[in-house]
């Protein structure tokens, strides 16, 4: 074999450094310590955990992605995905409430805007006094993005905005939402453009809460706009930029729910794991029977293979594979984890199905990874596109 | 973390990528057929150092690190799995052993020329009734004076019709089970050792499997690995390293076999376009996509997590269970995604599909992967 010089920067390595493991554990002694205790109650009546929300601003957890000129915590994607996985393990609801905030409101803003508007916005978001959210969606427009119908239309030195938004993550709570909207409509998706909308603007209305399945404790509602005015220097990017400005952040974001699927994941294994010890029948612990034991080590094994997905689509977030790799790890994530509260809530029979276990909880949370920001399907869409844009055809 | 692999592992790719397209794909579907072993093919892989990736150049190796020795077994097996699983018998099921338990002296006789690729070895462990439960193994080795008499035969040991050498399990006193095991270096030319005729398979066909029956076959004292009764720790502790390697094997055979589907899908026109802008075939390739990383991955970690020196059984089972039945999945839809000439065997993907399935098998079956994974989990 020839030999080349070693370059110190390159190598294979699965530890965490030791900045990444202190994060590791503080986020996890405060997902235990602070969000753990009356996490079925706020289910249950799906409370929304403004005090806890506040007290992860001013751990930094709230602008984590975000530089610290601008008031954020400034930390990788990699840390970013250990914090995400770690309140997941324990709330769901909190992580995406979290990862929202980070993901999709301040990540675009801090990519796309000004350095004006962000001077103006971040230092609140990322300290907890503010909270982001992002309206893309549209009833008549999911995972169909181009097609969505609100408008906005320049007046003067202002936006005026009209149209509706469906199924928006802290929407209620936020001080700032992210909303996309058409600008030219003769322009297809080049005449979409992205704005930063402050909660109290005219004309902004926050609709009645959804009644979800699972993540309860997390606020989702419609947003109507009626001519909502928005100052000129809201416009993120240019104007026409818009459906860029959402797919990237999209391709970010996935990211986060890869990394909440991780979350959910470990937790549904611990508490799988827990139950096969200590449940008897026929004489033994459960997990005892292969039956139970092959199940605890599928999921041991997918969960391993989720995580480091997640982890490398961290790591390459700038590279050319970027967009392919976040979109892999939130497809495999995603649907091992839905797998995985399965095979858990079975492993504990009956029981499972009753409330008194955790387990019933996030067999509900869990089922939402798969579709929201970008369903399984649109997943591999993505995937596919990149694979055949990397490998181009050659001549048959 | 970070997975950047370096200039040299960059170069190491490229150089057996181009090794494994230049000289193993153009005799890989005729040695499938006719099931000859490749010799040639393992003595210009042990001139590029390949025999012993991970051996020290102290003793014969290329002095690499597992991950360099996983690229290798990759990019062979991506072309041919016959070849990439020759290679990993040698590499992590003989070397490694001789590298982990042998004495200065063993390792200087018997490893320097292995771990070069002047001689090839094989692993004598599983017996017709002892596979999945290997310390209920029957071959016996007797001490007599100052060496052991082993009898008793071996059956599906690869590479075993061409070996030279082979690491041999039997026991000195079946009623101590496990404890009973003991593993020896036997050379393949000793009296008494016989080798059996080419053991016909589904797939990875050249790859030399046969059965050894050993009668009366006398060797030293000195050619013993490890002490009496420590047998059965050398085989554990090898197959841990062993499922590295088939895990990067499941991996090469998948990446083969989703490069020809990816190639084909573009190619293939139906319906006036190319197959590959039908979304279903579109998500076929999207999950094979996903789980090939995922399993690169897993394997990846095994391999590092071997070089730490620490222990790495759930790993290497993980990496095992995850890649070797994603490599069943992937080629399975790579012949589907060629319709019926994936089912020819004008088509590499027909013999992708029929290497595939051992990987669940051999080196501990999935089950067994699972046994261990769980075992771990339950912290038994």
């Amino acid at each position: 074999m020839p030999t080349v010089a070693a370059d110190p920067t390159a190598g294979v390595g699965f530890e965490l450094t030791e900045e990444q493991e202190i994060l590791r554990g503080e986020v996890r002694r405060f997902a235990e310590e602070r969000i753990r205790p009356g996490l079925a109650e706020r289910d249950r009546e799906r409370r929304f955990p403004a005090a806890i929300v506040r007290e992860m601003g001013e751990m930094g957890l709230l602008g984590m992605l975000v530089e610290e000129r601008h008031g954020g915590a400034g930390f990788s994607p990699l840390s970013y995905v250990i914090a995400v996985e770690e309140l997941a393990r324990v709330c769901p609801s909190t992580a995406v409430t979290m990862s929202v905030s980070n993901s999709v409101c301040c990540w675009p803003i801090a990519h796309f805007g000004s350095e004006e508007l962000k001077r103006r916005v971040l230092p609140a978001l990322a300290s907890g006094a503010g909270l982001g959210a992002f309206a893309l969606t549209e009833p008549g427009s999911g995972s169909d993005a181009g097609s969505l119908q609100t408008r906005a239309e320049r007046r003067g030195g202002e936006w005026v905005l009209d149209g509706e938004k469906a199924w928006v993550s802290n929407a209620g709570y936020a001080t700032h939402y992210v909303v996309v909207a058409r600008t030219d409509p003769d322009a297809g998706k080049r005449g979409i453009s992205a704005f930063v909308v402050p909660a109290d603007a005219p004309g902004l209305e926050v609709g009645e809460p959804e009644k979800k399945l699972g993540l309860r404790a997390s606020r989702t509602a419609p947003l109507a706009f009626r001519e909502c005015r928005v100052a000129a220097e809201n416009l993120l990017g240019e104007a026409g930029q818009g459906f860029k400005i959402a797919l990237a952040t999209l391709d970010h974001s996935r990211l986060g729910i890869a990394a909440q699927s991780v979350g959910i994941h470990q937790r549904a294994l611990e508490l799988a794991v827990e139950y096969a010890r200590d449940r008897v029948q026929f004489g033994v612990p459960i997990g005892r029977h292969q039956g139970v034991g092959f199940q605890l080590a599928e999921m041991a094994t997918r969960l391993e293979a989720a995580r480091l997905l997640t982890r490398h689509a961290a790591l390459e977030e700038s590279g050319s594979r970027a967009g392919r790799l976040a979109s892999e790890a939130k497809l495999f994530a995603s649907e091992a984890a839905n797998l995985a509260c399965y095979q858990a809530l079975q492993i504990h029979g009956g029981n499972g199905f009753s409330e008194d276990y955790e387990i019933s909880r996030l067999y509900r949370d869990v089922r939402v990874t798969s579709i929201y920001e970008g369903t399984s399907e649109m997943q591999r869409w993505v995937i596919a596109r990149h694979l055949l844009l990397e490998n181009p055809a050659r001549p048959g | 973390m970070q997975i950047k692999l370096s200039e040299e592992q960059l170069l190491l790719r490229e150089t057996v990528r181009r090794f494994a397209e230049e000289v193993v794909r153009p005799r890989a579907r005729e040695i499938d057929a006719s099931g000859e072993f490749p010799r040639d093919f393992y003595d210009r892989a042990g001139e590029l150092g390949l025999a012993g990736v991970a051996v020290p150049e102290a003793y014969g190796g290329a002095g690499m690190d597992t991950v360099s020795y996983c690229l290798v077994i990759e990019e062979i097996s991506r072309v041919c799995a016959t070849s990439g699983v020759i290679l990993s018998v040698n590499n992590s099921l003989v070397c490694d052993p001789i590298l982990d338990f042998g004495s200065e002296d063993q390792k200087r006789e018997f490893l320097t020329p292995l771990a070069s690729g002047e001689k090839l070895g094989c692993f004598a462990l599983t017996e017709s009734d002892a596979g999945s439960d290997p310390a209920a193994l029957r071959t016996t080795a007797r001490r007599d004076g100052d060496d052991y008499v082993l009898d008793g035969s071996k059956i599906f040991i690869t590479n075993g019709t061409h070996a030279d050498l082979a690491i041999v399990f039997a026991t000195v006193d079946r009623e101590k089970r496990h404890k009973g095991i003991t593993a020896f270096v036997v050379p393949c030319d000793a009296p008494g050792l016989s080798r059996g005729g080419h053991e016909y398979k589904l797939g990875v066909n050249a790859s030399g499997t046969t059965e050894l029956v050993f009668d009366g076959v006398r060797v030293p004292e000195r050619f013993r690995l490890g002490g009496e009764g420590d047998g059965f720790k050398v085989a554990m502790s090898t197959l841990d390293g062993g499922r590295v390697g088939i895990a990067a094997q499941a991996v090469g055979i998948a990446q083969g076999a989703f490069d020809e589907a990816v190639t084909y899908a573009q190619q293939r026109e139906q319906f006036g376009k190319p197959i590959a802008s039908f979304q279903a075939i579109q998500f076929y390739l999207a999950d094979m996509s996903t789980e090939l990383d995922a399993g690169r991955l897993l394997t990846w970690k095994a391999a590092w997590a071997k070089d730490r020196g620490k222990r790495f059984t759930l790993e290497a089972a993980q990496a095992k269970l995850f890649t070797s039945e994603m490599a069943q999945r992937v080629t399975n839809k790579a012949l589907q995604i060629h319709g019926g000439y994936g089912y020819t065997r004008d088509y590499d993907v027909e013999r992708f599909f029929r290497d595939a399935r051992i990987t669940e098998i051999y080196e501990g079956t999935s089950e067994i992967q699972k046994m261990v994974i769980a075992s771990a989990v339950l912290g038994d």
